[in-house]
């Protein structure tokens, strides 16, 4: 439909008026935000003394020599391999068991995602009293099971992370199940009968028919949870509240401690344009991998 | 080969799906045993709490607690501003998001996919990155510790105008075309005929918008320092501060923070699952 140059004319004009709200509050919110967060990241500033420019010494020092600032980066990135994995691979055995009519199913689904949806801090917060050393239901049950050397959780350096991670696997399970039921229901049918004729065992099916045709829903699963888990904050807040020492403080926590207690603005806000290029980087990793091994029909 | 009879297929059949209920019983039982601790904890007394071994039902229901906890903090006050904050947020966001969804689908203007293609790469860029910055103007603004300090900044994002320009995309242009013939403004056809047929896809972001607000704890913690603001996350956060150990208090507490949520669940389950799954189509 071809249209004259008035009517155009007016159609813009129309698109402006709506797009205005939304352009405005992106501006001011989102798009300049962007910009000033990148102008921040060169200066050393407190908000209160005036702004010192310092060119690209935030980057080299949180690059080169921040010995804090690597920590936390091993943290988030064991957290994000301690998620990231278990969700995918638990995710998509249980979405494989609740798409078949197995009464119940919808019960058992909603009991799975239900977690997704409770605050952070509330899920922390009951984590916690599980976790307790002597009082906690977790360790009542290991005690229970036999296990003699019972962990101390939040209060050892090394366990602390673990807990951080349950609790994470826990609350979004779900999520990932859900994405993962959709993209096996969208699977055809007519393939396992197919292969079933022609005499393919439940592995082969698996392999050859599951697996692949699942792969996109898989990549995705994984980005979306890689880039969610990068990010990781409240349950290391209520949680541990970073510690014991620095020892479940992720980069996140980071940067929000520097900010807004120390009022570091320069050096956090270069430790977000880092977080953000470490996501940016993964995630143009996967894609430029998935040719590997994701199938599209 | 494995020669099976089709009534060995049957049986074999059965005997696996009684195994799978039985596994995803154990995993749902697993699931939500947190949570019924959680709950017995919150309805025991305090000597009960460090009783060892623990137990899972306690001997007399402590209903006071939930009282308690109400008195010792404004916890009426924090579910009031959660309230206030998420509902706002979700009204605005919706209202934004919608219009200029409507503009990206189907109006013709200069732009229009660069303008559309630099809203969609704002998605990848972390809230960390902004936070700093909004904070900032935020404060410059005198809006620290007000309501539209706690919602403006939350109300633009680029996820819902992608997501209901899509389902806009998948209405017939028909409809349209005969109500421009009868004379209809381009807000009216958008009022009368887009937005009614978007419901789904409007309930659906707005379930996820009010719920991703409702847990929302690091921009109230970043703007808000007076105790008549807080939302209800910070009101746990800083409830778990002050009282640390008592346990049942702090199980009672995060049982009536997440009633709303439940709520919500029962409510919205259809849409927050149809949200996830339309999210997960476009990879």
């Amino acid at each position: 439909m071809r249209k004259s140059g008035n009517l155009r004319k007016r159609e813009t004009k129309t698109a402006w008026i709506f797009l205005l709200p939304s352009l405005i509050g992106f501006s001011v919110f989102v798009f300049a935000p962007v910009l000033v967060s990148l102008v921040l990241s060169f200066l050393k500033w407190d908000l209160l003394t005036d702004a010192k420019f310092v060119g690209l010494s935030n980057y080299k020092n949180l690059i080169l020599h921040d010995e804090t600032f690597h920590l936390v980066l091993k943290n988030t990135i064991v957290f994000v391999l301690g998620t990231v994995p278990t969700r995918v691979i638990l995710g998509l055995l249980l979405a494989m068991a609740l798409v078949k009519s197995i009464p119940g199913r919808t019960i058992f689904r909603a009991a799975i995602f239900f977690p997704v949806i409770i605050p952070t801090v509330a899920a922390a917060m009951v984590w916690r009293w599980i976790f307790n050393t002597d009082f906690g239901m977790l360790n009542d049950l290991l005690y229970n099971l036999g296990v003699n050397n019972l962990p101390q959780w939040l209060s050892d350096p090394n366990w602390a992370m673990v807990a951080i991670i349950i609790l994470s696997v826990w609350k979004d399970l779900g999520f990932t199940l859900v994405l993962f039921m959709a993209g096996l229901q969208g699977i055809p049918k007519v393939l396992y009968e197919a292969s079933e004729i022609d005499g393919a065992s439940k592995w082969q099916k698996f392999w050859r028919i599951t697996l692949p045709l699942l792969s996109p829903t898989t990549f995705f699963v994984i980005v979306i949870n890689v880039i969610g888990s990068f990010q990781v904050f409240d349950q290391a807040f209520v949680l541990t509240a970073g510690g014991p020492g620095y020892a479940t403080t992720t980069i996140v926590y980071h940067i929000y401690t520097n900010a807004f207690q120390l009022f570091r603005m320069g050096y956090a806000s270069a430790a977000a344009w880092i977080l953000f290029a470490i996501i940016f980087g993964i995630t143009l990793i996967q894609f430029k991998y998935q040719k590997k091994w994701v199938y599209y029909v | 080969m494995r020669s099976t009879t089709p009534k060995h297929r049957v049986f074999n059949k059965s005997i696996e799906k009684t195994l799978l209920f039985i596994i995803l019983l154990a995993v749902s039982i697993l699931m939500l045993i947190p949570l019924f601790w959680m709950l017995s904890t919150s309805l025991k007394n305090i000597g009960e709490v460090f009783e060892y071994p623990p137990k899972w039902i306690p001997k007399t229901f402590n209903w006071q607690n939930f009282k308690m906890v109400w008195q010792l903090v404004p916890f009426k006050m924090y579910l009031i501003n959660s309230l206030i904050m998420s509902g706002f947020v979700t009204l605005i966001h919706l209202i934004v998001a919608s219009l200029s969804a409507y503009a990206f689908a189907r109006l013709d203007f200069p732009g229009r996919n660069t303008l559309f293609l630099l809203y969609l790469g704002t998605m990848m860029i972390p809230g960390q990155v902004t936070m700093i910055p909004n904070f900032i103007l935020v404060k410059t603004l005198g809006w620290t510790d007000t309501y539209i300090g706690l919602i403006l900044p939350n109300c633009f994002m680029a996820f819902g105008v992608f997501l209901l320009r899509q389902f806009f995309l998948t209405i017939p242009r028909d409809y349209e075309e005969a109500a421009t013939i009868d004379g209809a403004s381009r807000f009216m056809i958008f009022r009368k005929i887009i937005l009614p047929l978007s419901l789904p896809a409007i309930s659906t972001l707005a379930i996820f918008t009010f719920v991703g607000q409702w847990n929302n704890l690091l921009w109230p913690l970043v703007i808000t320092n007076k105790e008549e603001l807080k939302t209800l996350t910070l009101g746990l956060a800083s409830f778990q501060g002050m009282y640390s150990t008592s346990w049942n208090l702090l199980m009672a507490a995060a049982v009536m923070g997440i009633i709303p949520s439940l709520i919500a669940f029962i409510i919205g389950q259809k849409y927050l699952i149809k949200g996830i799954t339309l999210s997960g189509l476009k990879g």
